[in-house]
């Protein structure tokens, strides 16, 4: 009997034992699928931060915008090479978007501050440009 | 709103803005353009004053009243004959934004998703820095040019040693610095990279002669195209990149077509240093005789012409005489006398000058003509009015390989019965080029004030 109870008894402690060490397993393997989401944040900002994807599609809209710029401008008649070039310009003044963007967040710093400068200068030039452009224009008349 | 739906604004404001160049295609589809234009404009900046990142408000409003309001009084006071210097100051605000915005991108690059300060993404850092270089060049040059224009600066170019090896040097010490600012992105470099920037505008801009002007001006409003285009790949912002391409290419066509006029290529421009000297060759105008008559005698000859043709300049500008032309045109359309107007490409101080002028004159747009659609018409013409024109019309583009502007297509106007050309003395243009129209038999010349002598003439047609 004694035999036994000792036998049972150690049988008792390996099948603990290995409880322990499935347990740490588990935690282990709990602790690494937490990890993953984390992981693959940073497999992607890894990705992100070569910049090769987010350059080329912008390049691509880049060059496609050239050939259209290309074929619009050579349609428009030299006598209105003029209020084309204020209609550019005013247009070219949609940087305010990012002059916006930089002037957005709550708070004062030194990029708000750049932000909020960038927004005067470029809705001097958009007011500016779209008026005389409208004034040049209403200029040319028909007999 | 959402990002998708701010995306797809964008988008359709970039439609919006390819449209406004299209309606120029012709002047009774221009005014819509410039409202497609507009509205392009309002949906973009809507569109991002609406994103979740601005969160306060009053100051961007107030910014947008300021600079709104100081924009919407320069541009309703300006003279039409003014425009040019408009423009170019115009160009320096949208270079002086693209270095504000490539700044602050610089500072607080979180706001564009680029990195954190000091770890920001290489490829932004390269493209901040192309952005706020030639936002950069295009702020200094367009003032030096507005400069010029203005007569604030001298017309005529200043040159010295070693000019372009100098330029040159600056230009790699550019490339260099956006290399090493690329790498370890220190502060320093990024302003490095903007004070050169900044001496490059006006060294690029200063040995350039006041009537290369229109090429300049040109470059300019391409090079602020190019400044948005490099800010819009820094924020990975489309409307940027298309707006940016679109100014850019339309730009760098202005530039070319005013090369061609001159037929010059843009490198011999951008070199600069043309109208410095006299040309060679015609120094031998002291003994040559020349036909001047009155206002009296030029109306006797309007008045008995059956076809004008009036080729004006950049004198014509200066003058303010677009007004009284008009009413000398007018008076001899009303004596049964055909009228109408030549344009060389690079009349003025930039494209499309004298068709401003002439409009702003109500000179019909149907009366302007170009220069490939009139010129054949000169032989059957019986008076071309040369007013305040120098260069566009000499012959010597076309007869004399010796003369500096030798090849450059020129308004026919010798072909005409009889020339009466005005103009406060023999002097010769920009280019420093004899004109040897002024001593040919058929040429009257008619010295004075543009303005002034248009007037006396239009005086005397009334006597007639």
């Amino acid at each position: 009997m004694a035999d036994s109870a000792q036998e049972m008894q150690s049988t008792a402690e390996r099948l603990r034992d290995l409880a322990d060490q499935l347990s740490t397993t588990a935690n282990a393997l709990a602790a690494q699928a937490g990890d993953l989401p984390a992981r693959a944040g940073d497999a992607a900002r890894q990705a992100s931060e070569s910049g090769g994807h987010n350059f080329m599609f912008g390049l691509t809209v880049f060059i496609l915008a050239i050939f259209v710029g290309y074929h619009v401008v050579w349609r428009v008649t030299p006598a209105l090479h003029s209020p084309l070039m204020a209609v550019t310009n005013a247009v070219s003044s949609v940087i305010i978007v990012g002059a916006l963007l930089a002037a957005g967040p709550a708070g004062f710093d030194l990029s708000k501050g750049f932000g909020l400068a960038a927004v005067v200068l470029a809705s001097v030039n958009i007011f500016g440009g779209f008026i005389v452009t409208q004034r040049m224009l209403s200029m040319f008349k028909k007999k | 709103m959402s990002q998708d739906l701010t995306t797809f604004v964008y988008l359709v404001a970039s439609v919006c803005f390819i449209m406004a160049l299209r309606g120029l295609s012709h002047p009774k589809t221009s005014l819509q353009g410039n409202m497609f234009g507009m509205v392009g404009m309002t949906l973009a900046i809507l569109a991002t004053i609406a994103s979740p990142i601005v969160t306060s408000y009053v100051g961007i409003i107030v910014a947008i009243a300021v600079g709104g309001t100081a924009g919407a009084v320069i541009a309703r006071t300006i003279d039409m004959t003014a425009l040019p210097q408009l423009v170019a100051a115009f160009h320096s605000l949208v270079g002086l934004a693209a270095v504000l915005v490539a700044g602050s991108a610089f500072y607080a690059p979180e706001a564009y998703n680029i990195g954190v300060p000091g770890d920001i993404k290489t490829a932004s850092l390269i493209e901040m820095a192309i952005g706020a270089g030639i936002g950069a060049i295009t702020f200094t040059g367009s003032i030096l040019a507005f400069g010029k224009l203005q007569g604030l600066i001298t017309g005529k170019p200043v040159v010295f040693p070693g000019q372009h090896l100098f330029n040159a040097a600056l230009g790699v010490a550019i490339v260099l610095l956006v290399v090493l600012f690329a790498v370890s992105q220190p502060q320093w470099a990024f302003w490095a990279i903007v004070v050169i920037a900044l001496a490059l505008g006006v060294l690029l801009i200063i040995p350039i002669g006041g009537a290369d002007m229109p090429v300049i001006v040109s470059m300019l409003n391409s090079y602020s195209g190019w400044a948005a285009a490099g800010v819009g790949f820094t924020l990975g912002n489309n409307l940027l990149i298309i707006t940016g391409a679109l100014v850019g290419s339309s730009g760098a066509i202005l530039s070319y077509i005013m090369c061609k006029g001159m037929n010059r290529s843009f490198f011999n421009v951008i070199l600069g240093g043309f109208g410095g000297e006299a040309g060679a060759g015609s120094a031998d105008t002291g003994d040559k005789s020349v036909n001047s008559g009155s206002a009296e005698d030029a109306s006797f000859i309007l008045a008995n012409a059956g076809s004008v043709i009036i080729v004006p300049g950049y004198g014509l500008a200066v003058g303010q005489a677009q007004q009284a032309v008009r009413e000398m045109a007018d008076m001899l359309k009303g004596m049964g006398v055909n009228v109408r107007y030549a344009i060389h490409p690079v009349a003025g101080r930039m494209p499309g000058h004298m068709n401003v002028l002439l409009a702003e004159a109500n000179v019909p747009y149907d009366e302007v003509l170009e220069m490939e659609e009139i010129n054949r018409d000169f032989q059957q013409t019986d008076v071309a009015f040369v007013i305040g024109a120098n260069d566009i019309t000499n012959p010597a583009a076309e007869d004399d390989p010796q003369s500096p502007i030798y090849g450059m297509p020129v308004l026919k106007v010798d072909d005409a019965k009889t020339v009466l050309f005005v103009k406060r003395s023999l002097s010769p243009g920009y280019a420093g080029i004899d004109n040897p129209l002024f001593y040919r038999d058929n040429t009257m010349m008619l010295f004075g004030d543009a303005k002034q002598m248009t007037e006396s003439i239009v005086k005397a047609l009334e006597d007639q």
